[in-house]
């Protein structure tokens, strides 16, 4: 038995986008996953699945409670921070095709700006008692502390390395940025920036100004995976998960990888992208839209070139003029992505995916067959291919 | 001092800030509390009668209230585009972190009227510094505030501070106790008893594979293996770094260098980098190691720029 084509996404959900949600986490998620159900037209009696990360603080049973759902024979979570989100959907997929479960809901929400900051300092992952507190002994205490900093290590070195700049990274943004001054759910809806803005903006970890750095957000986002057979008569259109693929590459930490031969890479992005081109039956030139996590710029730019739309290096050479805009070569993010739209641990991009299939986006790109969608970079990741049916 | 010069040509290249309307049009309650606190006993801010008898020939508004109509409000915060906002942060962060107010220039181009809405927009004029004075060493910041009705100016400040570091006070010292203490396993605490009696310890495998970070396992798969360590040289360059600037890191003060090493040995370690500042700072740099002493428990690896 093979995964892809069994399963498709057939709704999403989500709340508004915010820096101030005004509630609790347990109930940005019940109403992420109502709306999803909603959207799907289905009821919480249909679900008999729950996936999340590890890192949600909503468990599947208080989200089952609260919404109803009488039963559950399938509740998963993964692991690696914001590298879960596309890999929720490769579980709920996986339960799907197996038959271990007909409705599975992958959600994440949280207060991310309002609560617990990831952007912080978090004396709590560093001092955690495991394999991973282990690992962070060797750079929380010298001052290397906060996401931010942990990709600006690996940022220089690909300046240096490929004679890239600043502006580069900020050709992302400027793109993000635009997508999201267009979108009204967008966080920055109206807001776009120019190159010279992102040039200015403050320091935050050098090579890393501000506007490298995606935002800060409180909200939910849910999807509801069953199988294509059963998406096709349900309301929507399905979006059908042609490729979904993990992926950790060698000598591995969380988001300091700095040990590897070459630093100036993302192979476990590389694990991910071989997967879903070998799954789905595609090349990079059959994708109309990419949906790339982008936590950071500069890792926006390192995984085209792990994924293969362009060479090791030449990413900076790929991204000016204009090849990432919604008339593009590659139609990048657009929502926003997390630096214009929120920042929901990539699950808003997966929503994003599934609009571009079902022609319903608001910056929706032409004739969308492929939707590529990654998940966090720097950490353990995953990645979809979503195809119209 | 560059990273302060280069910010405030940013933050001056930006121009005006976007205007910002006031709570309130011109009104007579505010005037009314306003004249009453300074003890101005001007009719034709007050008395409807005597100003439409005037050359006003109605109720205006004192001038000098120009900064008055446009304040933030107690529970007010500066407009994030603000330049005079934006500057203070950058030279807090330098640890320029007090303030006065040395100077201000107002001009009004005419009087308001009741109901009149203002708008204030604000741009970065000039900083100048490091200066020594009395109170400390500082930089001077000025910006020039327009006031406008419609698009109409109608008053204009010079507004100058010293933003300093209090003389005598010293930078403060990070709290070394602050850091963030590694958590330590078996296998790792062979490096850590190393750093406190000044000893750079790399784990050695089979008597000759090095590894760093170390762990429970020869990178051969050999479970009968058992490791060792050698003492490093504690001599190498940056391979990579950063120059971390926000937020604070408990122990640290901003901005501070952490450096990714690669020992002469051939393995990397992280750690900070005591003495090169950002400007000074590069790949390839030659550095050597340096032992930061927290407690009897905890002393981290460092470096120092290799002479």
């Amino acid at each position: 038995m093979t995964l892809p084509g069994k399963a498709a996404i057939a709704g999403i959900g989500a709340t508004e986008f915010s820096k101030d949600s005004g509630r609790s986490e347990l109930r940005l998620a019940a109403e992420a996953v109502s709306a999803a159900l909603a959207d799907a037209g289905l009821k919480p009696s249909d679900v008999d699945g729950l996936v999340t990360f590890t890192m949600d603080g909503n468990a599947e049973i208080a989200v089952a409670r609260e919404l109803g759902i009488p039963e559950l024979s399938f509740f998963s979570r993964v692991h690696y921070g914001g590298g879960a989100a596309a890999a929720t959907v490769q579980q709920a997929a996986m339960a799907v095709a197996t038959g271990v479960a007909d409705v599975v809901v992958a959600y994440r929400a949280f207060n991310e700006r309002s609560g617990h900051r990831f952007g912080q300092v978090s004396g709590a992952a560093a001092q955690q008692v495991n394999t991973s507190g282990v690992d962070n002994a060797f750079h929380y205490p010298m001052g290397l502390a906060t996401p931010a900093a942990t990709v600006a290590m690996v940022a220089q070195r690909y300046l240096h390395t490929y004679g890239a700049t600043s502006e580069d990274f900020g050709r992302v943004a400027v793109v993000d940025r635009e997508h999201a001054a267009t979108n009204p759910n967008a966080w920055f809806f109206g807001q776009p920036i120019t190159l010279a803005e992102h040039q200015a903006s403050r320091w935050v970890a050098e090579p890393l100004h501000l506007l490298d750095c995606c935002q800060e957000s409180d909200g939910g986002v849910a999807l509801v995976v069953t199988s294509t057979e059963r998406a096709r008569d349900l309301p929507r259109p399905p979006a059908v998960i042609a490729a979904a693929a993990q992926g950790s590459g060698p000598d591995q930490y969380i988001m300091t990888s700095y040990y590897r031969d070459d630093l100036a890479a993302l192979p476990e992005m590389g694990v991910v992208g071989g997967q879903l081109w070998r799954q789905a039956g595609i090349t990079q030139a059959d994708v109309d839209v990419a949906v790339l996590y982008d936590h950071f710029t500069p890792y926006v730019l390192m995984q085209l070139e792990e994924l293969g739309f362009c060479g090791r290096g030449e990413a900076k050479d790929f991204v000016r003029d204009g090849a990432l805009g919604l008339d593009g070569a590659l139609p990048l993010n657009p929502h926003g992505g997390q630096l214009g739209e929120a920042y929901i641990h990539g699950m808003n991009g997966i929503a994003e995916a599934v609009r571009q299939i079902r022609g319903s986006a608001v910056n929706q790109v032409g004739g969308v067959r492929h939707v590529l969608v990654t998940a966090g970079t720097g950490v353990p990741t995953s990645g979809l291919v979503l195809a119209a049916s | 001092m560059r990273g302060i010069e280069e910010a405030a040509k940013h933050i001056a290249a930006q121009g005006e800030s976007r205007a910002r309307l006031a709570r309130d049009p011109v009104n007579q309650a505010m005037v009314n509390n306003w004249v009453e606190a300074l003890g101005d006993g001007n009719p034709a801010y007050t008395d409807p009668e005597f100003a439409r008898g005037s050359v006003h020939g109605g109720l205006v508004a004192p001038p000098a209230m120009a900064q008055v109509w446009t304040m933030n409000g107690l529970h007010g915060t500066r407009a994030d585009d603000d330049p005079l906002g934006a500057m203070m942060s950058v030279l807090d962060e330098a640890g320029y972190t007090s303030v006065v107010a040395t100077d201000s220039e107002q001009t009004y181009h005419r009087y308001l009227r009741h109901g009149e809405h203002v708008a204030a927009s604000t741009r970065l004029e000039g900083v100048v510094g490091p200066k020594r004075t009395a109170l400390g060493e500082g930089w001077f910041v000025t910006t020039r505030t327009t006031w406008s009705v419609a698009g109409e100016p109608v008053a204009e400040m010079m507004f100058r501070v010293l933003k300093f570091r209090p003389a005598g006070e010293p930078a403060p010292a990070p709290d070394p106790a602050a850091v963030l203490r590694p958590v330590i396993s078996r296998d790792t605490e062979f490096f850590w008893a190393g750093t406190r009696v000044g000893e750079l310890r790399i784990q050695r495998w089979g008597g000759g594979t090095l590894r760093h970070p170390p762990g429970p396992v020869a990178p051969n798969g050999d479970l009968a293996a058992k490791p060792d360590h050698v003492v490093a040289n504690g001599t190498g360059t940056v391979y990579s770094y950063v120059v971390h600037h926000h937020p604070k890191v408990p122990g640290k003060r901003p901005p501070f260098v952490v450096a990714l090493v690669e020992l002469d040995e051939g393995v990397r370690m992280l750690g900070e980098l005591l003495d090169a500042g950002p400007e000074d700072v590069y790949i390839g740099l030659p550095v050597e190691v340096s032992f930061v002493r927290v407690d009897d428990e905890l002393t981290l690896p460092a470096w120092k720029v290799r002479s």
